[in-house]
């Protein structure tokens, strides 16, 4: 046996070696024969009406197959989405946002389909649309949906998609305890997820089957909505969905693979559409949010209620901008017990870029509000911000969202552990300010995952599942608790994803659920396993199977011990062959809960940050970066820490410099990586510490709970309470670029 | 269909002739005519650095360069790094320190890495993440990348 890839050890990333030779696969590296190259024709506005589409000249172009506009489509119009069937395949009557594609070109090669692209003559008449909040909720505005789709709903008239109404308690019984009430708005900007891989599809009608490609994080929820969508049964439409070059949200749900379905079945040839960066920023972006926090306290601190306020404004169609919003507004209050809370959250259509889950699922937006309010009440009511944190934090067990999971850690330790890291009872060195946030949010609330586990003769093994791999290394994590369970090298574990021909049904990839949900999953495939050899070892050894137990690779007779692969080597006998093992984990909607379940895990995360502003510039400099999560159990240390320094860094994207510009009329002034800035290696903290808090109390196997999201849940506040600290300033919008920090020190200095 | 042109060049240590079209970027022949899909596509612009590959040892975005531009140079891409299947001790790094998260920028990462190596074996942090400023990162595994970089500089001096 060896101890090689053990859970709780950082083996080399399974799919590592193809990372660093290049030979990992994307969507965008396949090649089909015969393959066809598409284009998309968009138009330069935000809204408009089409009035006709030309394709006369660009049919022209030598190499030209197929363009297809929605005079080629079914008629009504196919429409899809995860929540609502929103979202048409191409621009029907009117274009709603930036970049909404209007007709497609396939050719033989790229360029004639970009010279075909050129070609097509659009008509159209540009139409007033709406892209703030303010714009959108004013009773003249323009309406985004037409309000005959969207029959018997109260708001079909308005560009209020959905309204979410939480909370317990009573807030005007409880209101006269409070000796201060303080309320706050905060504003969080549009800011896009910038997968350093675009989107990319390939679909090839094969017989009477499909096959596509996608660089999708959910391929069998995408096989649902093609299958439907092209009313095929799932068994004829196969899903290839290659390891993400990173997903963070942005590549869970369908979006121009109905498109290049379609066109793949008219040319009856093999489609390809890989997207720029500039089309993938008109894609996918996070909702920004206007928060509004009302917060009553005692003269101690102690929270006496939470009255908040949350506005999202969403794109065109809806993708899962609903759901983010009520998952995260549900959370809002943070993890603090509160008597009394009422949270209103809304949902606001806009003429701008659907907005759908990225990292941290609308929380970071909350979060940056209600832990900026609390931070503004602490010094106003002169209580230390780690102190009214700490008095206000849940012991564990305790049900601080009534009727949901209760608080699933020790949480005062991951608040201390920070709190240490960052010298917080130590004197602030001129010049610099600290600041410290909490961040909470509510991991998975239904899953089901199915896994194969397959352990072969020769003592080596495969893992079916269908998880996507996207980075945050979900093969490994797997390959370990195979490594773990039957006492094999994690190197002769060979993990197949990414095909739903060949893995058994997995719901999803997100909401850091995989280690949780999958692993339980491969974990009990395992324990399938060991229940064969145990039969296979009484019959081997004449013994009674009460006598015998199997664990962690060794299988366990009266006076013996025997690795699990010599059992199995001499229980196949001669003709070999494998033992195989299924797992299925599943957790069933809860009908009567708010969000149709609760929480299977918390992530649960304390950030404290120490800055030093420069007076004359407005530059923040992050000298020091905590982070501390409530992990359960890391059962792969190294890809913990960096699961939480990437998250930590990606925070400080959007905290310091990320945000998506429009012109007036809603046109993206900022798009591709010229002028949209993400953090690069000459941006980081100083010093960066990742830790983690493990008291192996997960519901995941071994005691694990999901990361990777947590330690960008509370950067903003954490950064905004620094500086602060550092310069006495409050913003309370992102991000804190140095022109924004200059002109709030200059107002300062003016007053 | 555009004009094309006879090139010779020396691509990963082997001398290469053939022809390529006089509008086609380096990146896109690497892609699609040669089928070195370790070099990626994202920015296409100069900015994210996915697109790496070493010329006459210095790295060089190759979706802002014309394939023909490498007509009698030295081209190393990210498939060049290791020898029969063996990593190089900067491939050998990143894998050990887990520095690819997707992995979808770490061929670009390498190539820069590479190149430094190349012209300073003894860099210092700063140097690494002056040197590899121009390649992005969105996993953000910017700490283990430079660390990798590190690793490996000192694994060359033994
Ligand atoms: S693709 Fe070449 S620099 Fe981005
Ligand atoms: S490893 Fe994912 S972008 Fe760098």
């Amino acid at each position: 046996m060896t101890s090689n890839g053990l859970v709780g050890s950082s083996p080399n990333r399974v799919g590592g070696r193809d990372r660093v030779t290049g030979a990992q696969q994307y969507v965008a590296d396949i090649h089909l024969p015969n393959e066809l190259h598409a284009k998309l024709v968009k138009i330069e506005e935000a809204r408009a009406r089409i009035i006709s589409i030309d394709t006369t000249k660009a049919a022209q172009v030598p190499g030209v197959r197929l363009i297809l506009t929605p005079d080629d489509l079914p008629h009504p119009m196919p429409r899809f989405g995860p929540q609502y069937q929103d979202r048409p395949v191409l621009a029907v009557g009117e274009v709603k946002y930036h970049g909404e594609p209007v007709a497609a070109v396939a050719a033989d090669t790229r360029e004639a389909a970009e010279e075909a692209v050129a070609l097509v003559q659009v008509e159209y008449e540009a139409l007033p649309g709406v892209h703030t909040i303010d714009a959108a909720l004013d009773p003249d505005a323009p309406l985004v949906q037409d309000p005959s789709s969207r029959s018997g709903d109260p708001f079909a008239y308005s560009n209020i998609r959905t309204e979410f109404n939480f909370g317990w308690g009573d807030i005007s019984a409880v209101e006269g305890e409070a000796d201060y009430v303080i309320e706050r708005e905060y504003e969080f900007p549009m800011v896009t997820h910038f997968a350093i891989e675009p989107h990319a599809f390939i679909a090839e009608p094969d017989g009477d089957e499909l096959n596509v490609w996608s660089t999708i994080q959910h391929p069998y929820l995408l096989q649902k909505i093609l299958a439907k969508m092209l009313d095929l049964p799932l068994s004829k439409l196969r899903i290839f969905a290659p390891d993400p070059g990173g997903g963070f949200g942005g590549k869970q749900h369908a979006k121009l693979e109905p498109l290049v379905s379609y066109m793949a079945m008219k040319a009856g040839r093999p489609v390809r559409l890989v997207m720029s960066l500039e089309e993938t920023f008109q894609a996918v972006r996070r909702s920004s949010t206007r928060v509004r926090v009302r917060l009553g306290l005692t003269s101690e601190g102690d929270m006496v209620f939470s009255d908040i306020e949350t506005n999202y404004l969403i794109g065109a169609y809806v993708d899962i901008a609903d759901r983010v919003a009520g998952k995260s507004s549900y959370v809002a209050a943070g993890p603090y017990r509160i008597p009394a809370v009422k949270i209103v959250g809304r949902t606001i259509l806009s003429n701008t870029t659907p907005t759908t889950a990225f990292r941290g699922f609308g929380v970071p937006q909350i979060t940056w509000a209600r832990e900026s309010t609390l931070d503004e009440a602490a010094l106003e009511l002169g209580i230390d911000r780690l102190d009214i944190r700490r008095r206000n934090l849940p012991e564990k067990g305790f049900e601080f969202i009534p009727g949901d999971l209760p608080a699933d850690g020790d949480w005062s330790q991951t608040v201390d552990k920070a709190a240490e890291l960052i010298g917080w009872d130590t004197p602030v060195p001129e010049g610099r300010g600290r600041g410290i946030a909490i961040g909470l949010k509510s991991g998975p609330t239904t899953g089901l995952s199915y896994s194969t586990v397959r352990l072969l003769v020769d003592g080596s093994a495969l893992i079916f599942c269908g998880t996507s791999d996207m980075g945050q290394g979900a093969r490994t994590v797997f390959a370990q608790i195979v490594a773990q369970e039957m006492g094999i090298p994690i190197e002769s574990i060979n993990v197949i994803m990414g095909d739903t021909a060949t893995v058994p049904f997995d719901q999803q990839t997100s909401a850091s659920r995989s280690t949780v949900l999958m692993g339980t999953s491969v974990y009990r495939a395992c324990k399938e396993i060991h229940g064969k050899v145990k039969t296979m070892a009484a019959r081997l050894h004449g013994a009674d199977e009460v006598d015998i137990e199997v664990d962690s690779g060794t299988v366990r007779l009266t006076g013996e011990e025997l690795p699990i692969v010599d059992v199995v080597r001499e229980g196949l006998g001669p003709l070999g062959g494998e033992v195989i093992g299924n797992g299925e984990m599943r957790k069933e909607k809860e009908p009567d809960h708010p969000l149709a379940g609760s929480a299977a895990f918390f992530e649960f995360n304390c950030t404290a940050i120490e800055v030093e502003v420069d007076g004359e510039t407005g530059e923040i400099q992050i000298v020091k970066h905590v982070t501390v999560g409530d992990v359960g159990t890391a059962l792969n240390p190294q890809q913990v820490k960096g699961q939480d320094d990437g998250a930590a860094i990606m925070g400080l994207g959007h905290t310091l410099m990320e945000v998506i510009i429009h012109d007036d009329t809603g046109r993206i002034r900022n798009l591709g990586a010229i002028d949209y800035r993400i953090p690069t290696s000459k941006d980081l903290p100083l010093e960066l510490i990742s830790a983690s808090i493990e008291n192996k109390d997960g519901p995941g196997p071994y005691g694990v709970k999901g990361i990777s999201e947590g330690s960008l849940l509370c950067t903003a506040p954490a950064v905004g309470s620094a500086v602060r600290d550092a310069t006495g300033l409050v913003i309370r919008d992102l991000p804190l670029t140095p022109q924004r920090v200059w002109e709030a020190m200059r107002e300062r200095d003016r007053a | 269909m555009s004009e094309t042109i006879h090139i010779e060049t020396t691509i990963n240590g082997r001398d290469r002739a053939f022809e390529v079209a006089a509008n086609l970027t380096l990146l896109d022949v690497l892609r699609d005519q040669l089928g070195l899909t370790g070099s990626k596509e994202c920015c296409v612009v100069g900015e994210c650095g996915a697109c790496t590959v070493i010329m006459d040892g210095i790295p060089m975005n190759s979706c802002l360069m014309l394939a023909v531009e490498i007509d009698g140079r030295d081209v190393i891409t990210v498939e060049g790094l290791a020898t029969d299947g063996h990593l190089n001790a900067l491939q050998q790094a990143f894998l050990d320190l887990s520095a690819p998260q997707c992995g979808f920028c770490i061929p670009g990462q390498l190539m820069s890495a590479h190149a430094l190596l190349q012209r300073n074996s003894d860099p210092t942090i700063d140097d690494v993440n002056e040197a590899l400023g121009g390649n992005l990162c969105r996993c953000a595994g910017y700490l283990q990348i430079t660390e990798a970089v590190m690793v490996a500089a000192k694994a060359g001096k033994e």
